[in-house]
């Protein structure tokens, strides 16, 4: 009896609760101010907006971030204005911007987006930004100080002025100095070029870059000496990211090579599904990402070792199916494996899609790390160059540490003595194409974060891979690693000087004619191993 | 039973009495041919020695229209391709619910060219010669259409090409229904020009035909427009080009001289998400420098997380996301037509949706299949788009589009955010080459030329041809 | 003469009469029977089996290095393109004036691009003993500088084998780019005719296919010239046992040479005849896993066989035609799925069954003393 009478309770309290934000939503000045918004022309836009910050409305920041998100919806026979909260799909989830509540699913069709395009989009960034420089924390306000760089206009100028007097952060003032100095030096006040003069930010520099141009002698030439400093300091930037570009290219390289070290370079097996196998650990990330939707770091971080299993299980699979009876005939593998990579690559086609998949890349993965306003590593290549490390410097262990190393080291080195000291070939045989395997499915899981994940994506890395491996040794995993990383420093100082095609043209030429001077790549293998 | 066949001009008496024959008799044609059949014409076809081919009678009216599918399904194209190949499908099975034309059943014939151009053209011939099909929906990239066209001229086929395209071009048999460079590339350079602002343009492509020729357009338009040349910045990189790095840190230092600056890029398909991805991360905004393009559609993108790229903008002639009856109907269909809840629409696949249409209405008006018929009578057809207006068939075999331009959303679809205020139609020669300024396409008779020289007053090819033939 | 020595073999012999039987059973059936019969075979299967004796041909280049002399070119393709281009290039300037633009020098694509006037290396390529010199000499020249350096410097197997598909693919990236002046990604197209004959005209496929018949008779005949003569023995002996090769005093960089560069002007005379067949070359074949294919059919047809060869080139190529057209879904299944059963189960390809087949027959009867198979 009291469970039921409480639940009449929570009932009419629910309905109350509902009621109740109903009868007050009629005289909701947040209302008219969405519905002016909305109905706004392109030109009384910027009206609306100021009206909605102006209003003082806790609840305003969250409908310009929906206005700017493209979440800010009208429903076309109530007139409505709605916040989108899912618009993947043909039915949309929406809720009320006023209350919160949510108003579940609508379709598409009865939706009329409020509409708004970069400009907007650029000023509304500006506004939130400012809005941001009252946060606690002071990160939070030197992002914002950040955003605020080029997008000060006059009707900002005054906040700011007061913002800087009142700000205790040392950093965050700096960067509204510098936010306030750009707009001046456009404006054209002469000492302001002086703030900017040390700053490698772009758009001080395209502040400074315009001035320079403009009619007035003085502002011009000192805008001018100004940004000659700045050159100065930009060239070693220059370079320390071109390094970087390079290092990073080579990482992908060696990821990439590296498990076709194993498997061509120790077993001698020319293993042309090494890109298919590449790609399976690609569409393992998707498909932990469609497993745990929400999470694209955990699904990330989880397939590592799924894409190791995958794709080592897949080599398993090719070894036992194919290579083992191709033992000796090196060549002949290169033709079963090429039929093979035909076969994953349609089977992927036909039975995931022949589309690209979206994999996401997450929050801590975007972005890039700033070390100065002109040089800054952008975050996924820098966890794919640290991986690309950890994985070559697990190989190495595996390799010179474990039993399986020693025994993989015997049976390539002579097959007959290391079985009759008791090694079981076979085994070994299976456990190496695995390793090499399941290092390609780990090299898949990286590159889902660079490039596409779709049925072409083996194809565009086995020739590179070949090229890393056999310049860099055959059988030498240093050697790979130098190769790699080599080349792919060499291929990212060519590019701004030949672009991006001849550069590569160029590497493959380098890689031939190197081929000609050391005809066993850079660390050719020594002794008896070395023949045949 | 021989009707509409060989003779260019039927007369239209005798074709009602063909087609009014399958009405009286049990349609006992399967609207699409089952693999099975084939599988036994090829078993047999391999029997008798090495592809001694056998060849079929000529077609009868209650025959089937044959509709040919030149799309790519494996190999690098199948990206893009494989949708068109299921969108036709899915028009076929329409048009046939609906009781097909003329009271003809319609019939796919599929074959796959594997991303391969040799391998398009001799497809295109199977497809002309051995099946007798009475039009063709396919391509994709230039080239493939370069491989095919000689091969649809010679045996007199039609074949509608529903892509983007660098335009310099106009046969008497295709039909052009993507966009060609006045439809797409300069309306988008006007709206950023005049809308934005941007003074300075990094035009950046994939290094083939359609880039470079929309480019060299690009390039004089903007010049002509008083844009210095050295605010113009061209970088062309190689197909599935994966390693932006520089190239975007390029374009960051091109960016802050001062100048609003934008990127038109014509990049195509798979190079398209690393450049995004980096642009993304290297900080690159839409409201710093946007990004224009003309290769990435609702297709792509569904292959990028858009969450960083929201506010670049692409210029198309449909998206998805046009607010229109029409468009979700479409939509809804397609759907189900995949039974993918998530499947998308693009702008190709409007483009074969307004060609499949004008060739269905071009065959009721003509009351026959024969080509020569079909191609007199499409020009002028009108029928709907999914975007709410009109396409018509121009006389040069392009058609009249709207130009759209939509920014980049969250959720993998574009917001149009501006759009031409009329109809534009289809230029084949463009006025921004010194080569074919003077030139223009009109296959309606008398002129019937698709490379008239407005200067001269003569037909540039077929003059020579006559010459040749004269000696 | 080396050159008549393998006519007088029986396999020769059977070869050419099994070839040249085809020629006229195809050129008959073409011309006399009526186009309604079942028997006739139309211009489409003419062209289409022109195509294919043009991959043999190519094949049997490919399988006179890897069969005969141990090298595995991964790089074939490069040389059939070459030669592809010179033909194109010439077919080009036959166009005269008839292009879309009328310009009577400029092919369409340099007018489409500006090109002011022609690249000097398209001079002379409007004359046709010139374009045909060159479909030798550009892939020959290509060869014989690739390969000075690589067998000079004793680069063998894999590293060989890779820095050729370095080499292709360079090429391809060259001649994907637009300024290079071959037409980018587009190549060349539109050909209109041939030494005076339109080339859309049946007469004339036909009488390119004979061409390529010939063509394929006389290549087979080089190679199994080659490979009888003395030269041929020392490059088996150089397949089996390089460095023993070299210290019973042979100069083995020169057979290498040699074989290598005669190689790559047939692959080139493969590629001349392809592409008025085809009517397009383009930088795509110059990709890797085109020169990986042509390994394939040789690979399966059976290598170190020739005739094998131009089985395996016909046979895949033909498979391909027919589950394009009525798997176009799965047929990369079927496709793959063969190559794999073949190195499985045929390890000598098909070429191995039919030998098997007729030792099993004629026992110890018929001498086949060089085939040994590395």
């Amino acid at each position: 009896m009291s469970i039921c009478r409480s639940l009449t309770l929570l009932l009419i309290a629910l309905v109350c609760l509902l009621s109740l934000p109903a009868t007050a939503q009629e005289n909701d000045p947040g209302k008219a101010l969405l519905i002016n918004l909305a109905e706004a022309p392109a030109s009384k836009v910027e009206e609306a907006v100021n009206a909605i910050v102006s209003s003082g409305d806790e609840r305003a920041r969250g409908w310009l971030e929906a206005y700017g998100n493209n979440r800010l919806s009208r429903v076309k026979d109530t007139g409505q204005v709605v916040l989108v909260l899912n618009n993947r799909g043909r039915d949309w989830e929406i809720a009320d911007p006023l209350t919160g509540e949510n108003m579940g699913e609508m379709s598409r069709r009865e939706l009329d987006r409020v509409a708004i395009n970069n400009t907007i989009r650029g000023q509304l960034e500006g506004i939130l930004a400012m809005l941001d420089l009252n946060a606690p924390d002071p990160k939070v306000r030197e992002a914002s100080a950040q955003d605020m760089m080029g997008k000060v206009d006059a009707s900002l100028v005054e906040p700011l002025e007061a913002q800087l007097v009142q700000e205790d952060n040392a950093g965050v003032r700096d960067r509204i100095a510098l936010a306030l100095a750009i707009y001046r030096v456009g404006e054209g006040n002469v000492e302001a070029v002086d703030v900017l003069a040390g700053s490698l930010h772009p758009r001080a520099r395209a502040a400074l870059n315009e001035a320079a141009r403009s009619d007035n002698q003085e502002l011009a030439a000192s805008a001018t000496r100004a940004l000659e400093s700045i050159e100065q300091k930009l060239k070693l930037n220059r370079a320390a990211e071109t390094l970087y570009f390079g290092l990073s290219l080579g990482s992908v390289l060696v990821l990439a090579a590296i498990g076709l070290a194993i498997t061509f370079g120790v077993m001698g097996v020319i293993n042309m599904a090494h890109g298919e196998l590449i790609m399976l650990g690609a569409y393992t990330t998707w498909g932990m990402q469609q497993l745990f939707p929400g999470q694209p770091g955990l699904a990330l971080i989880l397939s590592i070792p799924a894409g190791f299993m995958v794709a080592a299980t897949a080599g398993i699979i090719i070894e036992r199916s194919v290579i083992q009876y191709l033992k000796g005939r090196p060549l002949e593998t290169l033709l079963a494996t090429f039929g093979i990579s035909l076969i994953l690559q349609q089977l992927v086609r036909t039975v995931i899609s022949p589309q690209n998949r979206t994999v996401v890349t997450p929050e801590w993965m975007s972005g890039s790390l700033v070390i100065n306003d002109a040089l800054s590593l952008t975050l996924n290549r820098l966890y794919v160059l640290a991986f690309a490390l950890i994985v070559f410097a697990g190989l190495m262990l595996i390799m010179r540490k474990t039993r399986l190393g020693l025994e993989v080291r015997a049976v390539t080195q002579n097959r007959a003595m290391a079985r009759s000291m008791g090694i079981r070939a076979t085994r070994v045989d299976i456990m190496t194409f695995a390793l090499g395997s399941g290092v390609a499915g780990l090299a898949g899981v990286a590159l889902s974060q660079l490039t596409n994940v779709g049925p072409n994506l083996g194809q565009n890395y086995i020739i590179d891979s070949f090229m890393v491996v056999v310049f860099g040794g055959v059988g030498n995993l240093w050697g790979t690693l130098i190769a790699g990383l080599s080349l792919g420093t060499i291929n990212q100082l060519l590019e701004p000087w030949a672009g991006a095609v001849l550069a590569k043209i160029i590497v493959l030429v380098f890689i031939i004619l190197f081929i000609q001077k050391r005809p066993k790549g850079l660390f050719p293998q020594k002794g008896r191993a070395a023949e045949g | 039973m021989e009707c509409g066949t060989a003779d260019a001009v039927a007369p239209v008496r005798f074709m009602t009495n063909c087609t009014l024959k399958p009405k009286t008799e049990p349609k006992t044609q399967l609207k699409k041919r089952t693999h099975n059949m084939s599988l036994k014409k090829h078993v047999k076809l391999g029997l008798s020695a090495l592809a001694l081919s056998i060849s079929f009678n000529s077609v009868a009216a209650e025959d089937p229209i044959k509709v040919g599918i030149l799309h790519s399904l494996s190999g690098t194209m199948a990206i893009s391709e494989t949708v068109l190949k299921d969108t036709v499908e899915m028009l076929i099975e329409q048009q046939n619910a609906k009781g097909g034309v003329l009271g003809r059943q319609m019939e796919a014939v599929v074959v796959d060219p594997a991303s391969n151009w040799p391998l398009f053209a001799e497809k295109a011939r199977e497809l002309l010669a051995q099946e007798k099909v009475d039009v063709i929906f396919g391509n994709w990239t230039s080239v493939s259409r370069k491989s095919v066209l000689p091969v649809v001229e010679e045996l007199n086929g039609l074949l509608f090409y529903p892509v983007q395209y660098e335009g310099e071009e106009s046969s008497e048999n295709v039909f052009y229904t993507g966009a060609a460079p006045n439809q797409q590339a300069i309306p988008a350079v006007n709206y950023l020009m005049n809308e934005i602002g941007v003074e300075r343009w990094v035009l950046a492509g994939t290094d083939y035909v359609y880039p470079r020729t929309t480019n060299k357009i690009l390039e004089t338009y903007l010049m002509d427009m008083g844009v210095a040349k050295e605010d113009i910045m061209i970088n062309y990189t190689p197909f599935g080009h994966s390693d932006w790095q520089n190239i975007v840190s390029d374009i960051k230092r091109f960016g802050s001289a001062g100048k609003k600056t934008a990127v038109v890029s014509t990049i195509n398909g798979d190079a398209n998400v690393p450049f995004y991805r980096e642009l993304g991360n290297q900080g690159i905004a839409a409201s710093d420098i946007p990004v224009v393009a003309f290769s990435v559609g609702e297709q792509e993108l569904s292959g990028i997380d858009t969450a960083p790229l929201v506010g670049h903008l692409a210029a198309w002639n449909y998206f998805m996301s046009v607010d229109n009856d029409a468009n979700y109907d479409f939509i809804d269909q397609w759907i189900e037509h995949t039974g993918n809840e998530q499947a998308v629409t693009n702008d190709p696949m409007e483009a074969h949706y307004i060609g499949f249409n004008m060739y269905v209405e071009a065959v009721k008006k003509a009351g026959t299949t024969d080509v020569d018929a079909v191609k007199d009578a499409i020009i002028g057809v009108t029928v709907p788009n999914l975007t709410g207006g009109y396409a018509a068939m121009m006389p040069n075999h392009h058609i009249t589009k709207p130009v759209l331009i939509g920014e980049i959303q969250d959720n993998g679809q574009f917001s149009v955010v501006w759009e031409t205020p009329s109809l534009v139609a289809g230029d084949a020669w463009s006025d921004y080459l010194p080569g074919s300024r003077d030139m223009i396409a009109d296959w309606r008779k008398p002129m019937f030329c698709g490379t008239f020289n407005t200067a001269t007053g003569t037909c540039g090819a077929s003059a020579g041809e006559m010459a040749a033939a004269d000696e | 003469m080396w050159l008549t020595r393998p006519l007088r073999e029986r396999s020769t012999q059977l070869f050419l009469g099994v070839l040249f039987a085809a020629l006229v059973a195809v050129t008959f059936l073409h011309l006399f029977m009526p186009q309604d019969s079942a028997l006739h075979v139309s211009a489409f299967t003419v062209t289409l089996l022109g195509k294919y004796l043009c991959y043999a041909l190519l094949a049997v280049a490919v399988d006179l290095v890897w069969g005969y002399l141990g090298i595995l070119s991964l790089g074939h393709g490069a040389f059939f393109a070459l030669g592809g281009y010179a033909m194109g290039m010439y077919l080009m300037r036959q166009i005269g004036d008839r292009g879309v633009y009328g310009d009577p020098v400029l092919p369409d694509f340099m007018v489409f691009m500006n090109w002011q006037e022609l690249p000097w290396f398209w001079h002379g390529f409007d004359m046709a003993w010139f374009a045909f010199i060159m479909v030798l000499l550009a892939p020959g020249l290509l060869a014989l500088v690739f390969g000075f350096l690589a067998f000079r410097s004793r680069v063998t197997g894999v590293y060989l084998s890779i820095i050729t598909q370095a080499l292709t693919f360079a090429l391809m990236l060259a001649f994907f780019r637009n300024e290079m002046g071959f037409g980018g990604n587009n190549g060349l197209t539109d050909f209109k005719d041939i030494l005076g004959f339109n080339l859309r005209t049946d007469a004339t496929r036909l009488g390119l296919f004979i061409a390529t018949g010939i063509a394929l008779a006389i290549g087979y005949v080089i190679c199994r010239g080659i490979v009888t003569s003395k030269l041929g023995r020392v490059s088996v002996a150089c397949r089996d046992a390089e460095a023993r090769t070299r210290f019973l005093g042979y100069r083995v960089e020169r057979v290498q040479l040699f074989v290598f560069v005669v190689s790559a002007m047939l692959a080139g005379v493969a590629g001349a005849l392809y592409v008025p067949q085809v009517g397009i070359i383009n930088p795509s074949e110059f990709s890797p896993l085109f020169s990986i294919e042509i390994v394939v059919w040789v690979a399966l047809g059976g290598r170190a066989t020739l005739y094998g060869a131009v089985i395996g080139a016909i046979l895949v190529n033909y498979a391909k035609t027919v589950f394009t057209g009525i798997m176009p879904d799965a047929w990369l299944f079927a496709l793959g799925g063969l190559f794999v059963l073949v190195t499985v189960f045929l390890p000598k390809g098909i070429a191995g069954l039919l030998q098997k087949r007729r030792k099993a027959k004629t026992d110890n009867d018929t001498p086949t003393g060089q085939e040994a198979t590395a």
